[in-house]
């Protein structure tokens, strides 16, 4: 046994938990920590405000699937993760975040930069914990991290007193720790598999419902194999896009608000529906009582509370996704389904014609068409990360994801601000892949501030801001439901080239339909990264579109122009 | 109609908090919440009285499930348990009130605890029914204030001990070790 300082204890435990690399921000109550942090093999990024730190460690952990570390002092450094941590809560992001606290005698006495943070972030962790002394902390940590990262995974605060950082005690590294409360489910009882089974085979007219929990349980062969197994066409949450290849003919890409019309014409004529770590968000279900009415429901899910939560099922199968359907598919027959796949297929082809890909070059630069060329360009392999709005709801459409964890997007919080932090961790996770942000001229200037990270630590990231001059989602919502009074969506923007060359980034901007593949490829020959300012369409929308509280299968569909030649 | 929950929860600083503020997360409201020691140290027992109209006791199962140190959760509602709740009312009551009052403990197996020149404290153990039954009889007297503990359960028979959170489905398993 050897004396080492709580400081020292959390980083003996962090890099035995694999950690590599954290993203953060000193301050007075997290110094001995820093401190004792350059005597171990971790790489610090040094954020420009600490909502960038969180989301960064978000968008490691969804682009590695490891847990992703966030630093901050006590106080204000504390609360400026929390939108970041709520982030990863509703997205079930494992993150750990550690928070600096003033020493514990001074506890509830409003120290300096004392905020009581494990009270503030309770609603938005999965759990959190206050140390108050040296020889907590081995513990804690191992157990944040074990928390962070199993059942449905999320983000975990330590919140470190400053003495307990300090504090020399004897050390062994916790071999084993105890949870007697936490016990993540496996297997689902045979006898809910069995009636799951009937269910199936009853089934003329099934579609799947791939969520986020498909890629976190790893489910991706083991659903791949289901669906061609039953023929069982599926459907994607923004979250799961990646979790079935979109190149197979059963996919039916993204459901819900803005979801394919197709999709969501499935989903309401369906007569069983397969829930695979999905939660039924208001967001894909539209009017929830008018919702696949004529469904049966099963519901594969690691979470307990979230079935029945939204919307009653039949057989809810509680269990790890991917061991389920491991356990399920040898007790499947072979189906074919034909009838109902030539049904989708026929709104397939009606929701072809009315694409905006469909559309004959009229000179303008529309969002849809500058992604479907960086998804060209890029092969579609590139992990693409977004904002939120109407860039984000253009990128699940038209950016086509084959493989798992390339899509990283601010889902359940619908965080603006989320993408240039989180392509800035992505490409810590995986530096050697192309890393893509499409942002929205609004939620880019949220943290644009990161673009110093993103330059001092010469990460090789592309950025293309599709630039509409507006709040383009709420400015889309105004037109429709408010006619069209734009109340506060206007958005006068800053010269993005120039932002990006005062901080020693190449850029260009964009304005005619012909110069948009130049500047994508621009972008992908320059190392480093680099900045294209897309002026796009200023009053386009998003189609289709479910309105709040409609029927899911009433959408607001895209009127069809000319039909007469593809845009390729 | 009501539900009665047992929660048994790990004896940490906060873990009340975390309970209460998933309550009032979730918009679950309660009826009543009473927390207290158990026969060992580390865990503390939470009674939870729900108003099945207005929350899903199935919800609530779930949810407090999710919290870390939450280890065990059962439904006894209609299970064979006993019940009890314990309250203190002050009666106001001059010195002729006093025998009437006196009587009307008795037959409830109440117990005067305290008298003043002009009330008293009645302390009455039991089920709501039978607490409800004393304050009706007593209101008319008039009631200057009264406090209740809340409902304690406890199932009948042989112990059935501390079971740990539960794994696939309600299927509880050993304690959970991380290695």
């Amino acid at each position: 046994m050897t004396k080492k300082s709580g400081a020292e204890i959390l980083w003996e435990c962090m890099v035995r938990e694999g950690v590599e690399v954290v993203f953060g921000l000193p301050g007075g109550a997290i110094m001995p920590v820093y401190d004792a942090m350059l005597n171990y093999p971790v790489h610090h990024v040094l954020v420009r405000h600490e909502q960038g730190a969180a989301h960064m460690a978000d968008g490691y952990a969804r682009a590695s699937g490891k847990v992703g570390v966030a630093m901050a002092t006590s106080g204000p450094g504390a609360t400026n993760l929390v939108t970041g941590i709520a982030t990863a809560m509703m997205d079930s992001s494992p993150i750990v975040c550690i928070t600096g606290q003033v020493h514990s005698d001074l506890i509830g006495g409003d120290a300096f930069q004392e905020v009581d943070v494990t009270g503030i972030t309770l609603p938005v962790t999965k759990h959190n914990f206050l140390v108050t002394r040296a020889d907590e902390v081995a513990e804690v940590v191992r157990e944040a991290f074990y928390i962070a990262r199993s059942g449905r995974p999320g983000p975990v605060l330590i919140d470190i007193c400053k003495n307990a950082q300090v504090e020399e005690v004897e050390y062994a590294f916790p071999e084993k720790v105890s949870l007697p409360g936490y016990q993540p489910p496996t297997h689902a009882p045979m006898e809910d598999i069995k009636k799951a089974i009937e269910l199936i085979e009853q089934a003329e007219r099934p579609v799947i419902l791939a969520g986020h929990g498909v890629m976190m349980s790893g489910a991706m062969e083991t659903l791949r194999h289901f669906a061609t197994k039953t023929q069982t066409p599926v459907s994607m949450t923004l979250l799961g896009l990646g979790a079935f290849p979109a190149s197979d003919p059963l996919s039916l890409g993204m459901m819900g608000m803005h979801g394919e019309a197709y999709s969501n014409l499935a989903i309401q004529n369906a007569d069983l529906l397969l829930a695979f770590g999905m939660r039924f968000d208001d967001r894909v279900t539209g009017n929830m009582r008018t919702y696949a009415t004529r469904a049966q429901k099963i519901h594969v899910e690691i979470d307990p509370s979230e079935v029945h939560k939204n919307v009653e099922v039949d057989v809810p199968l509680i269990g790890d996704l991917n061991t389920v359907l491991t356990d399920l598919i040898p007790l499947l027959d072979e189906y074919d389904h034909e009838g109902w796949l030539a049904q989708i297929e026929e709104w397939r082809n009606e929701s072809k014609a009315r694409d905006i890909l469909s559309w004959s070059n009229d000179g303008k630069l529309y969002t849809a068409h500058v992604i479907h060329d960086i998804w060209e360009a890029t092969n579609g392999e590139a992990i693409v990360t977004t904002g939120v709005g109407q860039h984000q709801m253009w990128s699940a459409q038209y950016y086509l994801f084959e493989k798992p964890n390339r899509l990283l997007t601010s889902g359940g919080a619908g965080t603006m601000g989320f993408g240039l932090p989180a392509t800035i961790g992505a490409w810590f996770a995986k530096p050697d892949d192309e890393v893509w942000l499409i942002d929205g001229d609004g939620s880019f200037q949220m943290t644009q501030a990161e673009l110093s990270t993103a330059i001092q630590e010469g990460a090789n990231i592309k950025i293309a801001i599709m630039n509409n001059r507006f709040l383009g989602m709420v400015r889309q919502w105004q037109e429709f439901f408010f006619e069209s009074r734009y109340a506060g969506t206007p958005l006068i923007g800053p010269d993005f080239v120039k932002i990006a060359e005062a901080h020693g980034i190449p850029a260009k901007r964009v304005s005619e339909p012909d110069e948009v593949r130049p500047a994508i490829e621009f972008a992908r020959q320059t190392p480093g990264p680099v900045l294209i300012d897309f002026r796009v369409e200023k009053e386009e929308a998003v189609y289709p579109m479910v309105a709040t509280g409609a029927d899911l299968d009433n959408m607001i569909r895209r009127p069809i122009r000319d039909q007469l030649t593809a845009a390729d | 109609m009501q539900h009665t929950l047992i929660a048994l929860v790990e004896n940490k600083p906060g873990v009340l908090n975390r309970v209460a503020s998933l309550f009032r997360r979730r918009n679950f409201n309660i009826e009543s919440l009473n927390v207290g020691q158990t026969e060992k140290p580390d865990i503390s027992r939470m009674t939870i009285v729900l108003d099945n109209s207005s929350v899903d006791a199935r919800k609530v199962e779930a949810n407090l499930y999710k919290l870390v140190n939450v280890i065990d959760v059962q439904d006894v509602t209609n299970q064979a348990a006993v019940t009890r709740d314990l309250a203190l009312i002050k009666v106001s009551a001059t010195s002729d009130q006093r025998a009437e009052i006196a009587n009307l403990a008795s037959i409830f197996r109440a117990r005067i605890v305290d008298v003043a020149s002009d009330s008293v404290i009645v302390e009455i153990t039991g089920t709501e029914d039978k607490i409800e039954s004393l304050l009706e009889l007593l209101r008319p007297m008039g009631i200057l204030e009264m406090v209740r503990t809340g409902q304690v359960a406890m199932m009948r028979g042989t112990a059935s001990g501390i079971r740990y959170a539960p794994g696939a489905n309600g299927k509880h398993e050993q304690e959970s070790v991380v290695n």
